[in-house]
């Protein structure tokens, strides 16, 4: 087994499988890829058969040296990639060779990359998952975010074939954001006047955003709160706390908590969230229970049809 | 009466009568046993509270609303709920007012050995596991004994603080920011990931156990491994 060897840390840069499941009635967090829909496009680049152990990098400012020869891709956030220098497309699987140094800048547009090699990284995991949960202390390297000096490691593999995902399928991500939310949870709790509010006010990205949930700013939604008794909480699921603006929840949300949600963003959406920063304008929209169906074959479809190009073969 | 909704493409919510009751807690175990049978290999997690259970599905399932049409169909509340009372777990406590145990007593009108004592005289329920890893929220406390939270929480609990609010009690797993009352500390470990993949249990209870608590001396906490935090060197 060889390895990667961290260069530079970057802002914030964690080790991210699928997430951990089945541990949630023990307080667990689910972590994993704040984008899963970028994720998951890596290991389709490389042709990784099950979910791998990648290198998410919020920001930017990742470097990192290969020790041996190997195949990697960069996908999510625009950010510069080069290697020695060079500089090489996200969204491409390369080639790498023992001593190249791997570069990423800083994000353009978009907030998060995902760095993946074949095979994946291959580190103990905590609770059957390598994804790191900074306020747990759960997964990646002693349960933190990457430090210099760091080993990843890789396995030594050469690939013939190179994939590309075409440029017109890559997320946008400077774009507003149309969230479609999933009435549920205490979705009457809202009357109609309220929810045509929710689904019409232009909300921005606040200050307060990370990987535990997105706060909302704009025109409050003023409500009669009630006592609720705390209760499981889902990924997307949208909180309106008594100050009447919403947060929407995401990966290292806690699991359980008691402020009324009138439903749940669509999970594709909540992971286009997760790559929006501070004051990119957001906007709900409903998703009736027949849309909902539909959008779900399209969902299969995307999937299924996701062309990949191969570009080289030597 | 079972009422579900929905709580994304890949989850649905279970909700009985909004209450912090026994009967609750043993119903809802009950489902926990039927919806396993149901969806099997289909399920990601099953995560029960006071009153609700959220059902998240795996990705690949046959379909949010046909789930919920299924569970709708098939689950039954039985009119008479078995007593599962769960095992009964006593936990030593190193009462100390380093912390809230005067303002808690002031606050009820008691001295501070007649909170103790009704603290360790009641036995709790865990109502449900959440907030932090290992977290229970055990209930109901004496009623003479409900405090709100502190004002402003304190950065830093030590780690097996056990501690109370509204009529609520609960032990830290570990160091934590928390705003709950703490009346003394707890030596023996709630969490431990160690202990993942090995038989081991990775916590000494589960949702529907009881608690007790049970006054130690300082001696005897760290006999019993515990260790003093600052505030007690």
């Amino acid at each position: 087994m060889s390895a990667f060897v961290v260069l530079k840390a970057g802002v914030l840069s964690t080790l991210q499988d699928q997430g951990r499941f089945g541990y949630a009635h023990l307080g667990l967090t689910q972590g994993g890829p704040a984008d899963y829909v970028s994720y998951r496009i890596a290991d389709l680049l490389l042709q990784n058969q099950s979910p791998s152990c990648q290198i998410e990098v919020s920001v930017g400012g990742l470097s990192v040296v290969a020790l041996t020869d190997t195949v990697f891709c960069v996908t999510g956030a625009a950010m510069p990639l080069t290697v020695n220098g060079q500089s090489k497309s996200l969204w491409h699987s390369h080639r790498i060779k023992k001593d190249d140094v791997i570069e990423l800048g800083f994000a353009k547009s978009g907030l998060r990359c995902y760095l993946a090699v074949a095979g994946g990284f291959k580190l103990p995991k905590d609770f059957g998952s390598n994804s790191t949960v900074l306020r747990e202390k759960l997964g990646g390297i002693a349960g933190a975010a990457l430090q210099p000096g760091q080993f990843l490691p890789v396995r030594s593999t050469y690939s013939p074939l190179l994939w590309a995902l075409p440029e017109k399928y890559w997320p946008e991500f400077s774009t507003p954001l149309e969230l479609g939310l999933i009435p549920g949870y205490q979705q009457h709790w809202f009357d109609e006047a309220q929810w045509q509010q929710l689904c019409s006010t232009d909300y921005q990205v606040s200050a307060l955003y990370d990987r535990m949930g997105y706060r909302l700013q704009g025109e409050p939604l003023l409500y009669q709160s009630r006592a609720l008794l705390s209760e499981g909480i889902s990924y997307g699921a949208v909180q309106l706390p008594p100050d009447g603006l919403p947060i929407v929840l995401l990966n290292d949300r806690q699991t359980l908590g008691g402020y009324p949600k009138p439903g749940v963003a669509l999970a594709h959406h909540a992971a286009a969230l997760a790559q929006r920063q501070q004051g990119q304008p957001i906007r709900f929209y409903k998703v009736l229970p027949k849309q909902l169906e539909a959008y779900q074959r399209e969902q299969q479809r995307y999937w299924a049809e996701l062309p990949m190009d191969f570009r080289s073969l030597l | 009466m079972i009422q579900l909704k929905l709580a994304g493409e890949n989850a649905l919510i279970l909700y009985l009568p909004a209450e912090i009751s026994a009967k609750n807690l043993n119903q809802l175990q009950q489902l926990q046993q039927q919806i396993r049978l149901l969806l099997a290999d289909q399920l990601q997690e099953l995560l029960p509270s006071y009153a609700s259970l959220l059902i998240v599905l795996k990705p690949a399932h046959q379909g949010v609303l046909a789930i919920k049409a299924l569970l709708e169909q098939h689950l039954i509340l039985s009119a008479t709920v078995s007593e599962q009372q769960g095992q009964l777990v006593l936990l030593p406590v190193y009462y100390h007012n380093a912390w809230d145990l005067d303002a808690v007593a002031k606050q009820a009108g008691l001295n501070t050995k007649q909170v103790i004592d009704l603290h360790q005289s009641m036995e709790y329920r865990v109502y449900a596991i959440g907030f932090a890893p290992g977290f229970a929220y055990l209930g109901e406390l004496d009623v003479r004994l409900a405090t709100p939270r502190l004002k402003s929480p304190r950065a830093k609990v030590p780690k097996g603080a056990v501690a109370i609010a509204d009529r609520q009690t609960a032990v830290y797993p570990a160091e934590s920011p928390g705003g709950w009352n703490i009346l003394g500390l707890c030596p023996i470990p709630l969490f431990k990931p160690e202990q993942a993949g090995t038989s081991e249990a990775l916590m000494p209870f589960s949702v529907g156990d009881r608690v007790r608590f049970q006054s130690i001396s300082q001696q005897e906490f760290l006999a019993l491994g515990g260790q003093l935090p600052q505030e007690l060197c």
